[in-house]
């Protein structure tokens, strides 16, 4: 009896152990990760709002602007043509240093700096320079927040549609290559070298310019219809030209590698081991194919999902998309550096979180995996 | 031919080549330069939004074609008769064919003339087709002086039309042009002993040369033809010295290990964070535009990428081999190893993505000329689709403009994309069978 209870409790206590020591394995390197993940971060971060600065180019653009406002409102003032030329020349005097204090221009640009990457990490993304919402905000986080739908909606159909399908076609590819298709499909890969917009400018040739079938670019129509289902309709219309252009350039390209990979995985020998025993290949390709090369596409749909949020620059200025992409471009040539760092930050904390948790989600999903060894 | 593929991108890669060679020395960096920066002065013969002369053989309706011709080139015959007091007529005529169903945008005269006190006098004549002898305009000119048909308040008068050009090329009262051969007949009179006159008759069709010009008349064969050497020189050296640099770096923190990779490795990771368009964008908006700052930070920034982490994975597995060990056994240097034996063994690996990632850089050129960060003095094919889209040429059905440098990139893109892809499957054979 003592015998058989003895043996138990030995075996618990070894998973005791056992269980103490994943758990201090798993939080220490959660502690190492999560610093060297934040110090990363804040270097990259600190040299955005380094190059956005241009090592103090960019106060010099800002002070002349300011110069250039206040003396322009002075002497477009009746009241102040009245006035002595030297009390006039204090009074514009005056106003620029208010302006630039209240700008924070008078502090020197590393405390600036400083004092910005703070801000700026505790996503406190402050106030815009020159930039306003459509809302007449100019708070960098609504600025962001309004363009942000937009930019979703865009790469958000785009790229998930290009996701499934690529994925699906590859598999289906994969089964039968060597095919006319799988000939296609490599013979057309090549085409991804070019980038998006330029299929955009095709696109808007043929569909806008020459069909006259599709609008050449913008979000809605101008007036926006007033009813919902016109509303969705004029959206969908302008969102076709972007929408494809994105998914053609990458599409071949996205299909080939998938069926490649695919391929690899299913040469392993376990897989012929399955098709002798006969498993239907739904089985086959669920089973023995895409199940190991879950951490591989999960890793490219998380990074697919952080891409999301830096839209599609080029291709949302040639659209005129009222996007985060094209935001991002204006406010570069407005030097709103405070809209600029927003939306790097924000890419940022994405992609130091995503590369964090993709750590646990490859442990999670392949058992050969675990954190911290 | 077991890569057709291959053969094609490198037939296409050798006619770049062999255009960019021809493009630098035909038309040399500095003409280049003056010729895209000049305005009216240096482009005065062209029309304005013309299409390249070929769309004439695929339209059943014809475009007028541009020239230009003057006295002193001998084109224009002149033929001066002196008269009494120093007085002397020279008469210039011209013969043209117009055969075609577009008129011309504009017809002009320059005129330069030498005299001391008096000026020479002109007349004009057009003699058309059926013999109708239309007097276009008397009147004295100075040193310069440039008439311009369509400008002229008296001839248009004197046609009764607000279109003088459209009144010129038809049967009179109708709006269809009359085609056959016309005659400008320019008379010009001179009252001094060396007092002497040249003109120059230019034509503006509606069509012009072999790939058209733009608003500001330039001739677009310049920058297309000088977009080759700028594109190939950007694509190429971004793409060796990105893959170069990033091999080495991979090798030296393989061999090194320790801080030296763990530093690479950070810089990798910070290098993730930042945004490498917006970078570029910014250096192009509050520094330079200049097409070698913005390859600089472009080799910077695409140095420390996925690609290093790729590359120290195969480099710990190579250091691992029996030849290095050899190679330490008998005394080699730890350059010597990483030069001599690490790198070379990668170079299969190298070469596909180096001519791969060759597109991806020369679209990057044109993508920021696109958006107005394109090199300010340089003529290349992204600043021509900027110079199109900034005038609305899709909207206005310019699409010449637009197509002819994109079919360019387009070609030079997937020459290279065709050929990275063989050599893909040339050099790692595990693709090839599957």
């Amino acid at each position: 009896m003592s015998v058989t209870t003895h043996v138990p409790s030995e075996k618990l206590s070894v998973k005791k152990i056992t269980a103490n020591n994943t758990f201090f394995r798993v939080s220490r390197y959660v502690a190492v990760r999560l610093l060297t993940l934040f110090i990363t971060v804040v270097i990259g971060i600190y040299l955005t709002i380094m190059i956005a600065n241009m090592g103090g180019y960019v106060d010099q653009i800002i002070k002349g602007q300011i110069r250039d406002t206040v003396t322009q409102s002075i002497a477009g003032n009746p009241s102040a043509l009245q006035m002595d030329p030297e009390v006039r020349k204090k009074l514009i005097e005056e106003k620029i240093a208010l302006e630039e204090k209240r700008r924070g221009l008078d502090t020197p640009i590393a405390v600036r700096n400083a004092r910005y990457l703070v801000n700026a990490l505790q996503l406190d993304l402050g106030r815009a320079i020159n930039m306003t919402s459509d809302a007449g905000s100019k708070q960098v986080r609504l600025i962001i927040l309004e363009r942000l739908p937009a930019t979703l909606l865009l790469m958000g159909t785009s790229q998930l549609f290009l996701f499934f399908s690529s994925v699906f076609i590859a598999l289906t590819l994969s089964r039968s290559y060597g095919n006319f298709w799988d000939k296609l499909v490599i013979a057309l890969s090549p085409t991804s070298a070019v980038p998006p917009w330029f299929y955009g400018i095709f696109l808007i040739l043929i569909f806008a310019a020459g069909l006259k079938v599709l609008p050449f670019g913008g979000m809605v129509d101008s007036p926006p219809p007033s009813n919902t289902f016109d509303y969705a309709v004029s959206v969908l219309k302008h969102l076709a030209l972007p929408g494809f252009s994105l998914v053609l350039s990458s599409f071949f390209l996205s299909v080939y590698n998938y069926r490649t990979f695919f391929l690899i995985y299913s040469s392993e020998d376990y897989v012929d081991m399955a098709k002798a025993k006969g498993l239907p290949s739904r089985d086959i390709e669920r089973t023995y194919i895409l199940r190991p090369t879950l951490p591989n596409i999960i890793t490219n749909f998380s990074l697919l999902i952080i891409g999301l949020w830096t839209g599609a620059l080029f291709t949302e200025s040639v659209f005129l998309w009222p996007g985060l992409g094209r935001t991002l471009f204006q406010a570069i040539g407005l030097y709103d550096v405070p809209i600029i760092v927003g939306s790097t930050i924000i890419y940022a904390y994405m992609l130091a979180l995503t590369v964090f948790l993709l750590d646990f989600v490859y442990a999670l999903v392949d058992p050969r995996v675990k954190i911290g060894e | 031919m077991l890569y057709p593929s291959a053969v094609v991108g490198v037939l296409v890669i050798i006619v770049l080549v062999v255009v960019a060679i021809y493009t630098m020395i035909t038309i040399p960096y500095s003409t280049a330069i003056t010729l895209w920066r000049g305005g009216e002065a240096v482009w005065y013969q062209n029309p304005r939004f013309a299409p390249p002369a070929w769309v004439n053989l695929f339209s059943s309706k014809k475009y007028s074609e541009s020239f230009a011709v003057s006295t002193s080139d001998g084109v224009i015959p002149k033929t001066v008769t002196p008269g009494s007091d120093g007085v002397a007529t020279a008469e210039m005529a011209y013969e043209f064919d117009f055969n075609y169903d577009y008129y011309p945008q504009e017809m002009l005269i320059y005129f330069t003339s030498k005299y001391k006190e008096k000026q020479p006098f002109v007349s004009i004549e057009l003699l058309t087709p059926d013999n109708r002898t239309i007097r276009i305009a008397n009147f004295a000119i100075g040193n310069k002086f440039t008439y311009r048909f369509s400008q002229d308040e008296k001839l248009r008068t004197k046609l009764r039309t607000d279109a003088a050009i459209l009144a010129l090329f038809s049967l009179p009262d109708t709006d269809s042009p009359l085609k056959g051969k016309y005659k400008l007949i320019i008379t010009g009179t001179t009252f001094e002993p060396d007092s002497t006159m040249e003109a120059e008759f230019v034509f503006h069709g509606q069509v012009y040369g072999l790939a058209g010009t733009d608003h500001a008349r330039r001739d677009l064969t310049l920058p297309l033809l000088w977009g080759v050497p700028v594109a190939l020189a950007f694509g190429l050296l971004a793409s060796i010295g990105t893959s170069v640099l990033t091999m080495i770096i991979a090798a030296i923190g393989a061999w090194y290990a320790g801080w030296v990779d763990e530093l690479i490795q950070r810089i990798t990771e910070i290098n993730l964070v930042l945004p490498f368009l917006a970078i570029l964008i910014m250096i192009g908006t509050f520094y330079s535009r200049s097409i070698w700052v913005i390859l600089g930070a472009t080799i910077l920034l695409s140095i420390f990428t996925g690609a290093i982490k790729a590359y120290r994975a195969v480099f710990i597995q190579v250091k691992e081999s029996m030849y290095i060990e050899a190679a330490k056994a008998y005394g080699a240097s730890s350059s010597r190893i990483i030069f001599l034996y690490l790198i070379p063994r990668m170079i299969p690996l190298l070469i596909p993505s180096l001519v791969q990632s060759v597109p991806a850089f020369v679209f990057l050129e044109a993508s920021l000329a696109v958006i107005g960060l394109g090199d300010p003095v340089l003529p290349t094919w992204g600043k021509i689709i900027q110079d199109a889209n900034s005038n609305g040429a899709l909207y206005k059905g310019y699409y010449y403009w637009v197509l002819e440098p994109a079919v360019l990139l387009m070609i030079t893109g997937l020459g290279f994309a065709v050929l990275g892809f063989a050599l893909d499957r040339i050099f790692n054979p595990r693709l090839r069978d599957v």
